[in-house]
């Protein structure tokens, strides 16, 4: 009753191409929106905001960019820890070198970088595929993880070996460092992520869009329409380490504050992979729904026994989070393959039928 | 000119002149090699047989080699004196607890996801890692422990024999992993090739509706293979746990055996074994030779630039079957 597009015309192609063409989905978004950027700042607690939501739209922009890649394309990686420490290495570099440009400016620039290491990384894929192509990226992940460690240029010759994340201005906010406000730090990272996804879905819906899922279904099938793989896979890559370095550079400037070399290790990439598979390939709400399940699950989890009011080890709720996690992946594809985003399409399949069942 | 020269002159002038080291370094590549090709084999067993990527096996080897000293330490403390016969009893047992592995991942992972897509198969097995590092630390706790080697009759000590004007090393241990490694080996192609479940392998592995339709047990092949590949671990588990301890950090060498699926292909037996030799070799030479150019620690991704370099020769690895792709 609620969710119908009964009584809804649309009496130009434009309306007809909208992305979201059902008048629900519009006001839908409109109020998470309202949500993200008046009610969230104003009423969230600072647990909330620097603990939960800020590394949850960081995780969903880098599983956005997995997502363009493996969901879109299906170019499975294993790399994107690798990506986002590149953008972060980058960014780091740039402001350093260049400090009196905008630091905003440079989290883009960032991207820029880890876009073009992406296309190197992404030449094999043209010879070779699914988990050929999966460990081909390991050599990613583990060659760049070395040079994060083995040269000292990239942190500035730090006694450290680590990244510290300078205090930037824009006007006279502060933006970076230790003195960032919690607020300022949420609304950057905010306002990046929604613009982001904003063309991430312009460029899925599409011609490259279209390339991509063409080539994800039969890559031959569609070399013979006409498009050159060469161009379609490279551009993947490179979208996606974009997307993935502007996540790396976030976390590390918006969020943790420095980092090291480990920070950008292989479990980082499992991490987004999991919230890719999870939240559903192929979609872009399902990249918020996972990063959120698989963000969220382990705090839950930390979080239960206290609520419960169970006396239990932090070492023991360390293994047993482990072991509720991994169950929970391996029951979340049994229930459902496609991932959330294949709930919520069901959810809103019975939504526009009820009360009726069909 | 002189980069060149420190690049393509100077390690192999090192090597001529000092062949004892070679020789040394050659040993222990090949030795790295075995443990790499074992690993290798376990993934390759589960690959054939079911299409699955079995990224648990790193972590099926920690498990595997936690049990068995859990197990002797229990076994041990509940009052079996004789620590000879504690330890066979707790082998046996590990070797239960495997067979107990194999059947509870088929009967509640692979059962229910059977027809779904590589790539969620793949993820499942992800899940499984997570499930078996919670379940192992819970159990046995997160602290490394020293594996049994005596106990188990495994030699230690080392012949230094005069080759060359110098002195090679060979660990006791290491040959007993070589010659292991080929027994197991070696009684897996006769189990392949001789028996009637192999031949049931070999058929599933080739067809899986083909082989339903001539009535073979997919089910049943399942938990022989992952028993199979379970039985592989432990093996390996105890070999590398001799050489160091029993920790969860093993599970990284997992990793480091991936680049030796690739080169030698996702199906073939013969391609893990010379696979990881050739990896297990090159990676050594290349650290001890190469290395100091660039500032070392390059064993952590020279074994895939050596299987990426095979690989665009040949995309399927050295011995993996031709990819046919047809629209």
């Amino acid at each position: 009753m609620l969710y119908r597009e009964a009584g809804q015309f649309k009496t130009n192609y434009f309306a007809d191409q909208a992305v979201f063409p059902i008048r629900q989905d519009r006001i839908g978004v409109a109020i998470i929106l309202l949500l993200a950027f008046v009610a969230i700042p104003l009423y969230g607690s600072n647990f909330l905001l620097q603990a939960v939501v800020i590394p949850f739209l960081i995780y969903s922009l880098a599983s956005i960019g997995l997502n363009l890649l493996t969901g879109y394309t299906g170019l499975l990686s294993l790399g994107t820890g690798a990506f986002m420490g590149v953008g972060a290495y980058a960014c780091y570099k740039l402001t350093s070198l260049f400090p009196g440009v905008n630091i905003l400016i440079w989290m883009i620039c960032s991207g820029f970088v880890a876009a073009a290491v992406g296309v190197v990384f992404g030449l094999p894929s043209l010879r070779i595929k699914g988990f050929y192509l999966a460990i081909a990226t390991l050599a990613a992940q583990f060659f760049l993880q070395w040079c994060f460690v083995r040269i000292p240029w990239l942190v500035n010759y730090n006694v450290s070996n680590a990244i510290e994340v300078p205090q930037r201005m824009l006007g006279d906010i502060v933006i970076t460092g230790p003195n960032a406000s919690l607020h300022t730090r949420y609304f950057t990272v905010l306002i990046i992520v929604v613009a982001m996804t904003w063309i991430a879905s312009n460029i899925v819906h599409g011609r490259i869009g279209r390339m991509w899922m063409a080539v994800r279904d039969q890559d031959i099938a569609a070399e013979l329409m006409g498009i050159r793989l060469l161009r379609t896979k490279l551009l993947a890559f490179a979208v996606s380490s974009f997307y993935c370095g502007v996540a790396g550079a976030m976390l590390v400037f918006l969020w943790y504050g420095g980092a090291e070399a480990e920070t950008f290790n292989i479990n980082q990439s499992f991490f987004v992979l999991f919230m890719v598979i999870i939240g559903g390939l192929g979609s872009l709400l399902g990249s918020y729904l996972g990063a959120a399940l698989i963000f969220g699950l382990p705090i839950l989890l930390r979080l239960l026994p206290d609520a419960l009011g169970v006396p239990m080890h932090s070492a023991t709720i360390e293994h047993m989070s482990f072991l509720i996690v991994g169950g929970l992946i391996i029951i979340f594809l049994i229930v459902e393959p496609h991932g959330l985003a294949r709930l919520w399409q069901i959810t809103k399949q019975k939504l526009r039928v009820w009360p009726f069942p069909y | 000119m002189d980069l060149l020269y420190k690049i393509f002159l100077d390690p192999f002038v090192q090597m001529g002149s000092a062949p004892d080291l070679l020789l040394q370094t050659l040993w222990e590549g090949l030795v790295g090699g075995v443990l790499y090709a074992l690993i290798a084999l376990g993934f390759v067993l589960i690959f054939k047989a079911s299409g699955v990527f079995n990224f648990a096996q790193g972590i099926m080897v920690v498990f595997a080699a936690l049990t068995l000293v859990g197990l002797f330490a229990l076994l041990t403390r509940v009052g079996v004196s004789n620590a000879h016969l504690a330890a066979f009893a707790a082998l046996g047992l590990t070797v239960v607890v495997m067979l107990g592995l194999a059947i509870a991942v088929e009967k509640l992972v692979l059962r229910p996801l059977v027809n779904q897509p590589d790539i969620i198969l793949f993820m499942a097995t992800f899940g499984l890692t997570y499930v078996l590092i919670g379940l192992g630390e819970l159990i046995f706790g997160g602290e490394p422990k020293v594996m049994i080697t005596n106990e188990l009759f495994l030699p230690r000590g080392a012949w230094d024999l005069e080759i060359f004007g110098g002195f090679v090393t060979f660990q006791h241990i290491d040959i007993a992993a070589a010659i292991i490694a080929s027994l197991m080996v070696a009684g897996l192609a006769v189990f392949f090739s001789k028996t009637r479940i192999g031949r049931a392998l070999r058929a599933v592995a080739d067809s899986h509706k083909a082989a339903l339709s001539v009535g073979i047990s997919l089910e049943q092949i399942w938990v022989i293979v992952w028993f199979a590949s379970g039985l592989v671990a432990l093996v390996t588990g105890i070999m590398w746990a001799a050489r160091s301890d029993v920790s969860f950090a093993l599970q990284i060498i997992a990793l480091r055996a991936l680049p030796v699926l690739i080169l030698g292909g996702f199906t073939s037996i013969p391609g893990a074994i010379v696979g990881g030799l050739i990896i297990g070799v090159g990676e050594k030479l290349g650290e001890f030779y190469w290395g100091p150019l660039l500032g070392g620690g390059i064993e952590s991704w020279l074994a895939y630039f050596i299987a990426l370099v095979f690989l665009l020769f040949r995309p399927q690895g050295l011995f993996g079957e031709k990819i046919i792709e047809r629209v």
